[in-house]
């Protein structure tokens, strides 16, 4: 266990994060994990990789992304004061690519020529497809049938950036499925091929590294918002699905005196399985090379779980999440799809922001906090992604028929 | 020495190699897979591993992965396999049973009861696929410790210097996964394969059998010649899946065909030297 008095030291050597994390893989990935981890820390260590990392953040994803005061919520609200975190600017329109980004180029420090992902929405999907069309590398998306026809527009974006995208029909086809078969790929084809994880889960070094990765959220935030306040924020708040734009924000500021806050998706509400809230509603197991919350029933097999956004419909999250649950450091909380897409519609109205259907879940969770808290109170949010992508579930949600405009 | 060290020293004193076959419990019911598992040891099936079914398995071929979902479909679950094992016994004390699965389902039901309930019930040897020996302590060695093998996988991308680490808290025998993939997908070369093995010899003094990839008599004998045994499961699993309709029935042909099949596979076993 940790003998330092932080909660930013894990994991241990072997990936846990208390009992969660580790390496629960194949033998024939074994080898290959190993080979990332010693990878990444040498990149680590390496001051021109930060060098690289930073270039390309500024000069192509667009960072730093600021750090907004969203006036018209806050008047709304009537309470806490609420800054958005605005990586829904980021090209690509999504916190992922801070993630593809420092992926790919620690595929190209190993020497790789050839790239996989999994995706959901396609948000990941398309993130790796856009720095693999940077890089000039090959690049394969599995995705789930039933996400392929849920999310045609990205489908489309991956496939004019030059990636294959490859229809997983097995299980449901949704993203656990293509995780499942991306990870096959990876067994076949061990030689050239890197795989790009979306979230902070899977087997260590990926929980660690896509944090370290998306830290750049949170260490932005915290230098912005002492800019605007001269003072850290009271609450910080993010959606989770996997978790990585969440740990992202969260991670440089756990040691802080900050109330830390993950929103999962509830879906249809907790009662029955028509939900993806792993830490709320799930237990723990092990999955995807890791041990974490999973939604599973009582012999063990993993449920499909449900949200109105795809980006958040995984039956798991990341392990250091589980881990600051168990301890009680960061509070998890669920809203529904009814709750989520009030709160897009809201942004819509207050701030002239289309917020994805994840964030909205955020959000959705600061409408019910903020107009108790005082005006002294602030709140970081993190806007994680647009909402162009959701318009076709919202309008289905919301009845409108958009062939009749 | 468990069943499974009684029977490869066995075979090594008759002077012939092991055919290790697998099929799915509850796959593609539970009461006709309790039927091909009674009948698999007359069959010809020297080891036979028993697939725990899991909804994402994820180092398996789309044979196996079918095989899983008609088996969960049908209800099957860890304990009704374990029940499988128990209702064999009462016929066949010799057949080495190898329970072959992903770990959460084991450790949902809890490991120290599945270490108690697999030895009640008769089984000899475990295969964990996602249980690599970085994680040993929390499984494999109390699994080991109560008397159960524990089958590791080893693989193309083991190489000599990982090789004593994975070997180390093995028993029974080591599985040699010939091709650097999943399940019932690509053939290995033999004389690839044959290196690997040994290579692996250096490593230990444990039998051998190598598998993924082993479609027919031939490749059987092919394999288990350069080896100590050959295991055969997807093209198994898809002779099940040959005889079964669209609302998971079998039909009546599919237990004699799945067993001619072990039969052929066991002769081709037999023929090599």
């Amino acid at each position: 266990m940790n003998q330092v008095n932080s909660y930013r030291t894990g994991p241990d050597e072997n990936g846990h994060f208390g009992i969660f994390g580790g390496r629960y893989v194949a033998e024939t990935l074994m080898p290959l994990i190993l080979a990332v981890e010693k990878a990444y820390n040498a990149a680590k260590a390496d001051p021109s990789f930060q060098r690289d990392f930073d270039y390309y953040s500024k000069h192509y994803v667009g960072r730093p992304s600021p750090l907004y005061f969203a006036e018209g919520l806050t008047r709304y609200f009537g309470g806490a004061k609420l800054y958005l975190k605005r990586d829904e600017l980021n090209h690509t329109g999504a916190h992922k690519i801070n993630n593809t980004l420092g992926q790919i180029l620690l595929a190209r420090r190993m020497g790789k020529k050839r790239i996989i992902a999994e995706t959901g929405a396609g948000q990941h999907g398309v993130a790796t497809a856009t720095v693999c069309a940077l890089f000039k590398m090959e690049c394969v998306v599995y995705m789930g049938a039933t996400d392929i026809e849920r999310q045609a527009p990205n489908v489309f974006r991956m496939k004019m950036l030059g990636a294959k995208v490859v229809p997983v029909t097995a299980g449901n086809g949704t993203l656990k499925d293509a995780m499942n078969e991306a990870l096959r790929e990876w067994v076949a084809r061990v030689e050239d091929t890197f795989y790009i994880i979306g979230t902070a889960a899977g087997p260590h070094p990926y929980p660690a590294m896509v944090r370290d990765f998306q830290s750049v959220i949170g260490e932005e935030a915290k230098e912005q918002i002492m800019e605007a306040e001269g003072r850290l924020p009271d609450t910080l708040v993010a959606c989770i699905g996997g978790g990585s734009n969440a740990m992202g924000l969260f991670h440089p500021f756990l040691d802080d005196k900050v109330d830390i806050i993950g929103v999962e998706a509830g879906g249809h509400g907790l009662d029955g399985d028509e939900h993806c809230a792993s830490l709320t509603g799930g237990r723990p197991g092990v999955l995807h090379g890791n041990r974490t919350y999973l939604l599973q029933d009582a012999d063990g097999q993993i449920l499909e779980g449900h949200s109105i956004s795809a980006g958040l419909d995984y039956p798991g999250i990341g392990p250091e999440h589980s881990w600051l649950h168990e301890i009680g450091r960061v509070n998890y909380v669920y809203v529904t799809d009814d709750e989520a897409l009030e709160a897009f519609q809201l942004c819509c109205r207050e701030e002239g922001i289309i917020p994805a259907l994840e964030p909205s879940h955020a959000l959705a969770h600061v409408t019910k906090i903020a107009p108790t808290l005082p005006e002294d109170h602030i709140i970081i949010m993190n806007m994680c992604g647009r909402g162009d992508k959701d318009i076709f579930s919202v309008g289905r949600a919301l009845g409108i028929n958009m062939n009749e405009f | 020495m468990t069943r499974i060290d009684k029977r490869f020293a066995a075979l090594k004193a008759e002077g012939r190699k092991a055919l290790v076959t697998f099929i799915t419990a509850g796959d593609p019911t539970p009461g006709v897979s309790a039927e091909i598992l009674a009948h698999l040891p007359k069959a010809g099936a020297d080891v036979i591993e028993l697939g725990m079914p899991f909804s994402d398995p994820m180092a398996d071929g789309p044979a196996i992965q079918l095989s899983s979902q008609r088996a969960l479909g049908q209800g099957m679950n860890l304990q009704k396999t374990l029940d499988m094992v128990a209702e064999f016994r009462k016929s066949d004390g010799d057949t080495p049973i190898v329970l072959m699965g992903y770990y959460n389902p084991i450790y949902i039901y809890g490991t120290e009861r599945f270490i108690k309930a697999a030895l009640e019930a008769g089984v000899d040897g475990l295969i964990v696929v996602d249980l690599p020996p970085e994680e040993d302590g929390e499984f494999c060695v109390p699994a080991v410790e109560a008397g159960l093998n524990f089958i590791r996988l080893t693989t193309p991308t083991t190489d000599n210097q990982r090789l004593p680490a994975v070997v180390k808290n093995t028993s029974g025998f080591v599985y040699f996964v010939s091709i650097a993939g999943i399940t019932g997908t690509a053939s290995a070369d033999a004389d690839v394969v044959a290196g690997h093995v040994n290579r692996i010899r250096q490593a230990t003094d444990l039998p051998i059998a190598v598998g993924f990839g082993i479609k027919s008599p031939e490749d059987a004998a092919k394999f288990a010649s350069i080896s100590d045994g050959a295991v055969v499961g997807s093209a198994i699993v898809n002779t099940i899946a040959q005889h079964v309709d669209d609302q998971g029935q079998p039909d009546a042909a599919l237990v004699p065909e799945v067993l001619n099949f072990v039969q052929s596979l066991s002769q081709g076993v037999r023929s090599a030297q």
